[in-house]
């Protein structure tokens, strides 16, 4: 086995070293009645290893061999190639939690230039490392908001919300006596102001909305600011396609007090839905309420900059059942990808990213409202995903679709029975015109004909 | 004295001194005017901005302009600040930094898999979902467990899955009870996910052989105690051998036994936590199985549970319809919910499954390794480093400080010391049931070479303890930084750059 690196003669040799004749006396103390060998096939070489798990990758349609409009809090954009390439280095992928910071500021000092670009980008003065993904980043939000108004149990939420983050934020307050309230949206899209603000009462401890919301929609994150503040609760932004911040207003400009959600737009690649990045950002004020960890700038024993794990006291390790949260890991590798990608595309970039995208999807928009018997039922303005509804049931038609290289969206269906025909489309700079164009067709054509597109490897 | 000091440690065997400057100025302050990191195609269709301009931000004021060239160097530089298992022995204990295989890191970016969306149709996804489907009938062979859910993002996470499963199956018989039983020795995250499970923790205290007492848990065990949470083997590396006895104790009571399964690495392939009476357990995929750590994540921590504890599995579960095709089954009605968005951390599912495969049925070898490893690192030290407990040790051993600390040495400073000579510290200060603990976890991967390499510096650090505490109190000397202020860092909180 090429992973172990002991010969028989080393083995002999340190047995005779801890004075036991075998391997398996290292082992008495585990109940002769509980031993048991696993039944699993014999090893796999290398060349095998490959072929097994390239047959299952061979059996996914991916983006880079369709046409590609799914989004729905996990998007297709540009990654560069030294961003991947760069996570390759042993000394980013084998290293661990930096808890030896003489030996780990490469990580500390990436963890912190990654904190600084979500500050920028939220409009917030600070953020945690990072988080394991979005609806996780959104329940330790709230429960973070919750420290901030003790006593206080209930979280108001808008429906905008992607529904599997309002499902996990159900999973985590069934234990804490906390209850989650649903407003809903609007018919343009949009939570209902006034629904909104009715909701939110003395012992609310949060107002949460996302924008661009799960319908694409953009929502004004003053609306779930003005509700929270109006009777002492947290305003905590959610933000599930995070290229959206560098065209939008940021969080932190419209008063919300927390911003969270997910990163993995920045250049973590969709993974088939993890690992992913979420992400989590306070004003000054509340930072020793934040969760995870944190790196903080300091000096070290000769007087040079340094940067180390901060504010540790917060943490499990230390405090157990008192902590802000149970969380111990963060996603540090794809945060290092985030850093690296932001870094690369910048001022310019991140936003002629964002401003792409959203003229792609307007683009698109515009072309399938146009097909008779299509519309799109949402009027207010969306940023690169929006609704679309067909004359027919959309799930079978985007299999179709599927079938013909063209993933055209995801059905609204498993969260909204009444509205079969209603699915998500998003676009993003990888998109060509073309394709888009392509997609258009084939709507109209109802999702049959003769498959168009020749398999072929994209940017 | 500081003079002397330097002028002593001379060119340590560790010494990892860089050529070029050692500080890297953050990318923020490598930014310039006018530069470009990225290149995008025109674009090709109309222009438009149809948002209104209230809910949009003028600029990105702060953000970087580089070039490619200038972030290459910029990262690279900073990762050679880092230390690494590629490097050497890294002996983090409790954290299992074992080799990471390349190909495992090479499968995971095909595009079938990097490049795959979780919404897509299930029919152009069967490859995903059967590679879930079988990662799960793996870990369920191996733990002895009816099934697994891979959603839990993290160890952390897989408790709080595991112990919200519990609460689930209790409250369904009339009463969630109030309280989890959990040893001193247990990793932080045990007591946090109870808490956040909405659980009372009480505290149990090991006895002299570092292990459970059979009297201190008969006592607690009420018929208010959800469940026992245990850490097999436990952190000081000592199986719990009255597991059976254990398991009897807590089921008579009505409770469940969950395992903290971080140290699964020590007996995977040897014995079953399904046969131990154990009822629900995490795994971490980055201890276990190889997936690498990455500076601190992604991790991912599966849960298998026992048949009673099925009906409440997270959702959705992957399931093999009769016409062989996968599918995923939302429709649990008294499944505890959602632990996160879609699968889990799928990329590491990937990982692991490459693993296993390449292990097969001699996985067990694994377990073999760690602990013949570990081992010879405690023949290896003993005498000349204090053993707390002396029961036998598997796949780590703790030792402490109490030798050194007549000489002013504390753990920390062999840790800083450590360093000089090449190799990562150990874990320091946990478990805290032992004052200066120094937890030595060498992996299997490690060769002979490397662990005699790692003891020689242990009893060199043991012998400059006595013979010139100073170089070892004021250690490390070699690293791109000295001791860092973090007393100071807490105080004066500097968390960003700031344009």
């Amino acid at each position: 086995m090429k992973f172990l690196p002991t010969s028989d003669a080393d083995r002999s040799e340190m047995l005779r070293a801890i004075g036991v004749s075998s391997v398996e006396d290292l082992f008495a103390s585990i109940p002769a009645e509980v031993r048991q060998p696993a039944d699993l096939p014999p090893p796999l070489s290398e060349i095998e290893v490959r072929r097994l798990l390239g047959s299952l990758a061979a059996r996914n349609a991916n983006a880079r061999e369709s046409a590609f409009f799914l989004g729905a809090g996990i998007y297709n954009h540009y990654v560069s190639a030294i961003a991947d390439q760069m996570l390759y280095r042993a000394e980013w992928l084998t290293s661990y939690t930096p808890y030896q910071p003489e030996v780990s500021q490469g990580t500390l000092q990436s963890i912190f230039e990654f904190q600084t670009h979500v500050c920028l980008l939220t409009g917030l003065d600070v953020a945690n490392a990072s988080l394991y993904e979005g609806a996780s980043a959104l329940v330790e939000a709230l429960l973070m908001a919750s420290r901030l108004c003790r006593g206080r149990t209930r979280a108001v939420l808008s429906a905008g919300i992607h529904p599997e983050y309002r499902e996990t934020v159900r999973t985590y307050f069934s234990a804490l006596g906390f209850t989650s309230v649903e407003v809903p949206i609007g018919p343009d899209g949009r939570t209902d102001p006034k629904a909104l603000a009715r909701a939110v009462d003395a012992d609310t401890f949060a107002v949460a909305i996302q924008s661009p919301n799960f319908f694409g929609v953009v929502e004004d994150w003053k609306v779930g600011s003005d509700a929270a503040h109006a009777k002492g609760a947290r305003a905590v932004a959610v933000v599930a396609e995070a290229v959206s911040m560098a065209l939008l207003a940021p969080p932190g400009e419209r008063e919300a007090d927390i911003a969270c959600g997910e990163a993995q737009s920045l250049g973590v690649p969709m993974h088939f839905g993890g690992p992913v990045l979420g992400f989590l950002a306070c004003r000054a004020e509340h930072e020793r309420q934040i969760p995870g960890r944190l790196v903080g700038e300091t000096r070290d024993a000769d007087g040079r900059r340094a940067f180390c794990l901060t504010l540790s006291t917060r943490e499990q390790h230390i405090r157990r059942e008192r902590a802000t949260s149970n969380i111990c890991t963060n996603q540090g590798l794809m945060a290092l990808a985030s850093n690296i990608h932001c870094s690369l595309l910048g001022k310019k970039g991140l936003r002629e990213v964002a401003l792409q995208s959203h003229a792609k999807a307007e683009y698109l928009k515009r072309e399938i409202s146009k097909i008779p018997g299509w519309r799109i039922p949402f009027g207010a303005p969306t940023f690169n995903e929006f609704v679309a509804e067909g004359p027919e049931p959309a799930s079978p038609l985007l299999s179709r679709l599927a079938r013909r290289g063209i993933l055209a969206g995801v059905p609204l269906s498993r969260w909204d029975p009444d509205a079969p025909n209603r699915f998500l489309v998003a676009a993003t700079e990888m998109n060509t015109r073309e394709e888009m164009d392509r997609l258009v067709a084939a709507l109209k054509a109802g999702g049959t004909g003769d498959r168009q597109v020749p398999r072929q490897d994209r940017p | 004295m500081s003079v002397s000091v330097e002028e002593k440690k001379g060119p340590a065997p560790g010494d990892r001194r860089h050529p070029e400057p050692l500080h890297e100025p953050l990318v923020f302050e490598r930014s310039g005017e006018g530069k470009v990191g990225y290149s995008l195609p025109p674009l090709d269709v109309p222009e438009t901005v149809a948002i209104p301009e209230v809910l949009c931000r003028p600029d990105l004021a702060g953000e970087t302009e580089i070039s490619e060239v200038e972030v290459a160097r910029h990262f690279t530089r900073l990762s050679r600040l880092n230390f690494s298992i590629d490097q050497a022995l890294y002996p983090l204990g409790s954290c299992t930094m074992k080799h990471n295989p390349r190909v495992n890191e090479e499968v995971a970016r095909l595009p079938g898999f990097a490049s795959a969306h979780p919404l897509a149709p299930e029919e152009v996804s069967q490859g995903a979902l059967e590679l879930a489907w079988r990662l799960e009938k793996i870990l369920s062979e191996l733990t002895g467990l009816a099934r697994v859910t891979l959603q839990p993002a993290a160890g952390a996470q897989g408790e709080l899955a595991g112990i919200l499963m519990v609460r689930a199956a209790l409250a369904k018989t009339g009463n969630p009870r109030t309280t989890v039983l959990i040893p001193d020795s247990a990793h932080g995250t045990n007591p946090a996910s109870a808490h956040f499970a909405g659980y009372k923790v009480r505290e149990l205290k090991s006895n002299a052989r570092g292990t459970l007492d059979l009297h201190v848990l008969e006592e607690a065990m009420t018929e208010d105690v959800a469940a026992l949470m245990l850490t097999v083997p436990n952190t000081l590396g000592i199986f719990e051998n009255q597991i059976l006895d254990i398991a009897r104790i807590v089921h008579g009571k009505g409770g469940y036994l969950y395992c903290d399964g971080a140290n699964f690495n020590s007996f995977v392939g040897i014995a079953k936590p399904g046969a131990m009476g154990i009822d629900v357990m995490h795994m971490n995929l980055h201890k276990t199985f190889s997936t690498p750590h990455g500076g601190g994540g992604p991790g991912a921590g599966p849960v298998a549970v026992a048949e009673s504890l099925v009906p409440f599995l997270p959702r959705p579960t992957v399931e093999r319809r009769t016409d062989g095709a996968f599918s995923l089954d939302h429709d649990r009605p008294e499944s505890i919910g959602r632990l996160r968005t879609f699968l889990g951390n799928f990329g590491m599912f990937v990982r692991a499954l490459a693993y296993i495969s390449s292990y097969g049925n001699r996985i067990g070898d694994v377990a073999r390794g760690a602990v013949l490893n570990a081992n010879y690192i405690r023949a290896g030290l003993a005498g000349v480093y204090h053993l707390k407990y002396d029961a036998p040790t598997m796949h780590e051993v703790v030792f402490s400080d109490k030798k050194q600390t007549a000489s002013g040495i504390h753990a920390m400073d062999i840790g800083k010391r450590l360093m000089d000579y090449g190799f990562h510290p150990p874990t320091i200060s946990f478990p805290l049931i032992v004052y200066g603990a120094l937890m030595i976890e060498p992996t299997e991967t490690e060769s002979k070479t490397g662990l005699d390499a790692f003891v020689a510096a242990m009893r060199k650090i043991a012998r400059e303890s006595e013979e010139d505490p100073e170089i070892v109190k004021t250690a490390p000397h070699t690293t791109p930084v000295r001791r860092v202020d973090e007393v100071g860092a807490a105080r004066n909180l500097v968390l960003r750059w700031r344009p």
